[in-house]
């Protein structure tokens, strides 16, 4: 009963400060509104009673990758183009197809029959999940772990290539 | 009781507002984060059928989700800081020169 309390309390808080990132005129508020959902969803996550997750999340969403949405504002100078409209003119189209998607969603859901109970969850290997997931990761999934970090390097190195060659072909101009 | 139905609709609910925001804001920043959007909402649901039906392979599978989306943030945010600097804009309507 409780656990349903804070269910609502932390969606609610979730899809009101999503619905604010996209109607939010400037960027930096649209910034500090995702951070509010992200944090809730790592919410979420704990009443999935996966605390790894979560911490994960704030980690590296919260801390890394708003800090990384914060930097690309700074950086681009978004102030100066307030006064353009900010919503595209197709959103008189896309808004009632959005709304038509979910309500199409929303009944596939409810009448789909996925109300599988969690009775019989082994309480011992909830208690301990992050070991888990550990054990998981490195002995399993441990191809998949490494095949990741090299996604992760290349990623990096491209982005770091990317500005810095840009950064030249400027001088040149 | 709260059920596998709760969390699903809470994903679809954060998918489709992120689809929304990813159709009709101009600033290309404000789509970046709408994406972030849609992948936190499928990471809610792959953690909630993950709870639910006794698998532990569904939250490992997040972890390496979240990783990948820090991968994407970067290089899309290098991405624009390139493009900005060529056209000087972050206005996805001025950025139509794929379109031919």
């Amino acid at each position: 009963m409780m656990e349903q309390v804070f269910f609502y309390i932390f969606s609610i808080i979730a899809v009101i400060s999503a619905i604010s990132v996209i109607s939010a005129r400037s960027a930096v508020r649209s910034a500090f509104y995702l951070i509010i959902t992200l944090m809730q969803v790592a919410a979420i996550f704990i009443l999935l009673r996966s605390p790894f997750l979560a911490a994960v999340q704030v980690f590296i969403y919260v801390g890394a990758v708003m800090v990384l949405f914060l930097f690309a504002v700074m950086v681009l100078d978004i102030g100066r183009e307030k006064l353009v409209a900010y919503m595209h003119h197709q959103s008189v189209i896309a808004v009632p197809a959005v709304i038509v998607f979910f309500i199409m969603g929303a009944y596939m859901i409810i009448r789909g029959g996925w109300n599988v109970s969690n009775a019989g969850f082994p309480e011992a290997a909830l208690a301990k999940s992050s070991e888990v997931i550990g054990k998981e990761m490195f002995g399993r999934y441990l191809f998949p772990f490494e095949v990741v970090s090299l996604v992760l390097l290349i990623a990096l190195i491209g982005a770091v290539a990317l500005v810095l060659r840009g950064r030249e072909k400027d001088k040149q101009c | 009781m709260l059920t596998l139905s709760h969390y699903l609709i809470l994903s679809l609910l954060l998918f489709s507002i992120g689809v929304a925001g990813v159709l009709t804001r101009r600033n290309i920043i404000v789509v970046l984060m709408s994406l972030e959007l849609i992948f936190n909402s499928v990471n809610i649901s792959l953690a909630a059928f993950s709870y639910y039906l006794h698998s532990l392979t569904g939250m490992v599978f997040v972890v390496f989700n979240i990783t990948i989306a820090a991968a994407e943030v970067a290089v899309g945010l290098a991405i624009l800081v390139c493009v900005y600097r060529r056209r000087r804009t972050t206005n996805v309507d001025e950025l139509d020169e794929l379109k031919g």
